[in-house]
């Protein structure tokens, strides 16, 4: 089931008129004045002629009719200012429109622009951002880096932002990492990945978009591997390192992988592509990742899922609770094949076996391919990227969480982007199909004070508001029984649902929807529910689906308005589990421990600041549920520049 | 024949008439645009363009870039010149037509330059981020006046929808192919 793409204009709802006692300047008629003024000058100077016999001293009394003209205000005649290639909005182009700010967008305004902004998500300062670039962790540092603009809140002038962090968490700004002075890099530095070699060296690899908008990968590595901040980056002379091979075209060859060794002692990375419409990865080896050949077959394609961009390549244990280096082969493990499919805005992942020896990947089924099968995420979660944790032994997953609003709004509020939560990824022993998510244990740290539901009956029909205070940063646990009884006696349905066709938690069926509701204001007017919807199939077969609806999150219509979601699978005995983490704008969820994630953005005009609720839902018509939830207060993660910057 | 109709509709009413096809409607033209749901709007400003004769999918792409930055302009000065109307113009129109300034702005210097940039350096996804925002700032700017009346500009927003909607359906065809 592939989700509607996001990034379409919202189809137009009612129209909502400005309320009657909107506050507006007026602007004094000039014309009336004029005449007014003309008038007076036209009597001043006849009572002038008649008075004074037509003395040349007269002076018409009175006329201020000058200064008057002058004083009325005229507004700017608004025009853009630049409109350079690619700049992004690089003037502050609002400040032509200062004389008018307080006619500013209805019903946007800078108290709700403002609160938007998350408080313990990864962002930079300001401006745009997009794919996470090249996480490793160093002497003791996590690094990130990630597309960056500095010059706009929209995508363009790419620049490779950089950041580090004790925990995952708490994250410091540092000064660019790489910017594009190459002619090979020239037209963007975009995404890459870092390699660390067994002697500590980092070996960084980036495509660069060329002067003529070729697409190329580029060697870089740290400028003082003792610094343990890798402040300074440099790139090798001899760059580019590998342009588009013969058979692929010069702007579908991006993202290379992490590198892993092979069993002859060889790196090998892949990097995404296209023949026609079939994704592929292309695999290379090299020594010094300077020199590469090309092998002859594909790592893999599937047809029909067009373009493969930030491919990913990695081994998880059949068998242990850990993370595994990059380069770890053998029978105990699985390796995932995962791409980002240009053509809808999606990550895709499937897990198959590496056979080594001709460097080919061979999914487990089929059916569920890389490209067709299923999600990391069904909400707003693109270019997603892993890296090997060697402190903790994890694998983590990072994934570009983009805006869902108007760019208008981006402009106007300075920033557009965040980061997920970085989340820890583990086979899922139980289903064989899917892999766990789940946001690093170091968020836990900013938990606060805390609130229980332990076992709250929640009727068929019914809405119960949560009592926690504030409501904007939350993280929630919960955990859902259904009545067996009633679960039993409901009927079977032939209907087939899912979450985006659905009329959202509005829609009653007979086993749901059923969840918490958050970013709700007081009366429901504006709010975000995260559910289950069960569906009784044949012979008595449940299937259940997560859905994250943001269909009436808000009241602004220039906001996204999908239902995203999937079906969940449910292990027999399993209760139903979900998480979620509230931070304003973001809200990440996670149903059965991780098994299906929904990251989405939403925008409330209304239920923000203190006047966010939470609430206990079940909509369903013919089960009751009981609900056992723990609800913490989170802090800001403080993200910040580094203090001291180090030049 | 419903869609013929419809689109009837829409092109007659526009202001202006539409320039004469100067070059002939070649396969390449008429298969890009019947994956656009307003064909006649497609192959009117492709067929005016003279580099459109020998262009590949791209480069009509670019033109319908160029023609929705023309009418996006034009709608701007529109709007400017309305604005200074102070007279006549009562709050929450006037209101409206400066929050259309603002949304206008963006797409000429915001949203455009982006889809340019992704159409020449084939990251095309933000080509289609550029041109399916500038149908939203379009709507969203209509949708903020008064709803007693259409609004002054309501012919122009809904060319620039249009020709918005065209082009993020032609970088989609590029996309998929």
């Amino acid at each position: 089931m592939v989700d509607p793409n996001p990034l379409l204009p919202v189809s137009i709802p009612p129209y909502i008129p400005l309320p009657d006692d909107t506050l507006v300047a007026r602007r004094r008629p000039i014309k009336v004045y004029l005449l007014i003024v003309s008038g007076l000058l036209a009597i001043a100077l006849f009572v002038a002629l008649i008075g004074y016999g037509g003395s040349d001293n007269v002076q018409p009394r009175g006329n201020e009719g000058g200064s008057l003209a002058s004083s009325s205000k005229q507004p700017d005649r608004l025009r853009p200012l630049s409109r350079g290639p690619a700049a992004g909005v690089s003037e502050k182009a609002n400040q032509q429109f200062a004389d008018i700010g307080r006619l500013r967008s209805f019903p946007w305004n800078n108290s709700m622009l403002s609160w938007q902004r998350p408080a313990f998500h990864f962002q930079p300062e300001k401006n745009w951002m997009n794919d996470p670039n090249g996480p490793l962790f160093y002497k003791g540092w996590y690094h990130f880096f990630y597309q960056y603009n500095p010059n706009g809140a929209i995508w363009g002038d790419i620049v490779w932002g950089h950041a580090v962090s004790r925990d995952l968490i708490h994250w410091l700004h540092l000064p660019l990492a790489m910017v594009p002075d190459q002619w090979y890099d020239l037209n963007g530095v975009w995404t890459g990945s870092a390699t660390i070699l067994p002697d500590g060296q980092i070996v960084m690899l980036y495509t660069g978009s060329t002067n003529e908008s070729v697409q190329v990968q580029n060697l870089a590595y740290p400028a003082d591997p003792s610094d343990p901040l890798l402040i300074n980056w440099v790139k090798y002379s001899g760059n580019p390192v590998l342009v588009p091979p013969p058979g692929i075209h010069p702007k579908d060859f991006r993202d290379p992988t992490t590198a892993w060794l092979t069993s002859e002692g060889k790196w090998r990375i892949v990097i995404g592509s296209k023949i026609n419409k079939t994704g592929i990865a292309l695999v290379y080896d090299t020594r010094d990742f300077k020199n590469y050949e090309r092998l002859d077959g594909l790592l893999h394609g599937v047809p029909g899922t067009g373009m493969w961009e930030c491919v990913d390549f990695y081994p998880v244990s059949r068998t242990e609770e850990n993370g595994l280096d990059t380069s770890i082969n053998g029978l105990e493990v699985k390796h995932v094949v995962k791409a980002s499919l240009d053509q809808d805005k999606h990550d895709y992942y499937a897990i198959g076996t590496y056979h080594e020896k001709n460097s080919t990947w061979i999914p487990d089924n089929p059916k569920i391919d890389v490209g067709i099968g299923v999600r990391y995420d069904y909400g707003m979660f693109y270019a997603s990227k892993t890296f090997y944790d060697p402190d903790k032994g994890r694998r983590i997953l990072w994934g570009w969480i983009g805006e869902s609003d108007s760019e208008f709004a981006d402009v106007q509020k300075g920033w557009a982007s965040i980061q997920s939560i970085p989340r820890t990824i583990l086979l899922d022993k139980k289903t064989g199909t899917h892999l766990l998510q789940w946001p690093v244990e170091e968020v836990e740290s900013l938990r606060l004070s805390s609130n229980e539901f332990d076992e709250v009956e929640v009727k068929a029909g019914s809405v119960m508001k949560l009592a926690v205070g504030s409501a904007t940063q939350l993280d929630i646990i919960a955990e859902f029984e259904i009545d067996k009884k009633a679960l039993d006696k409901a009927p079977e349905s032939n209907a087939t649902f899912s979450c985006s066709s659905s009329g959202g938690a509005a829609e009653r069926g007979a086993l749901g929807p059923f969840g918490v509701s958050v970013l709700a204001d007081e009366t429901l007017s504006e709010q975000t529910p995260v559910y289950f919807y069960i569906v009784k199939g044949h012979g008595g077969s449940l299937k259940t689906h997560f859905c994250s609806d943001q269909s009436r999150s808000s009241e602004a219509t220039d906001v996204n308005k999908h239902i995203y979601g999937s079906s969940v699978p449910v292990q027999h005995g399993e209760k139903l589990s979900l998480r979620i983490l509230v931070d304003h704008s973001i809200v990440e969820t996670f149903a059965q421990g991780g098994r299906t994630c929904i990251a989405s953005r939403v925008y409330p005009t209304k239920a923000i600041y203190g006047a966010a609720r939470l609430f206990l839902f079940n909509n369903a018509t013919d089960v009751s549920i009981t609900a056992s939830l723990k609800i913490w207060q989170m802090n800001s993660a403080f993200i910040r520049p580094y203090p001291n910057d180090k030049n | 024949m419903n869609i013929f109709l419809l689109i009837l509709f829409f092109i007659f009413p526009l202001r202006g008439i539409r320039p004469a096809p100067i070059i002939q409607l070649s396969n390449l033209i008429d298969q890009t645009c019947k994956q656009t749901p307003f064909y006649e709007l497609c192959t009117s400003i492709l067929l005016s363009n003279p580099k459109s004769a020998d262009a590949d999918i791209a480069g009509l792409a670019r033109i319908m870039v160029t023609s929705l930055d023309s009418k996006a302009s034009d709608t701007l000065d529109q709007i400017n010149d309305l604005l200074e109307d102070t007279l006549t113009l009562d709050p929450a129109t006037q209101q409206a037509l400066a929050l259309c300034a603002e949304r206008y702005n963006v797409i000429l210097t915001g949203d455009i330059p982006q889809t340019i940039a992704g159409l020449d350096r084939g990251n095309y996804k933000f080509a289609q981020k550029g041109t399916n925002d500038a149908a939203l700032e379009a709507s969203a700017c209509e949708k903020g006046f008064p709803s007693k009346r259409k609004s002054p500009i309501n012919e122009l927003n809904k060319e620039v929808r249009h020709i918005s909607i065209v082009a993020a359906a032609i970088v989609k065809v590029m996309i998929d192919s």
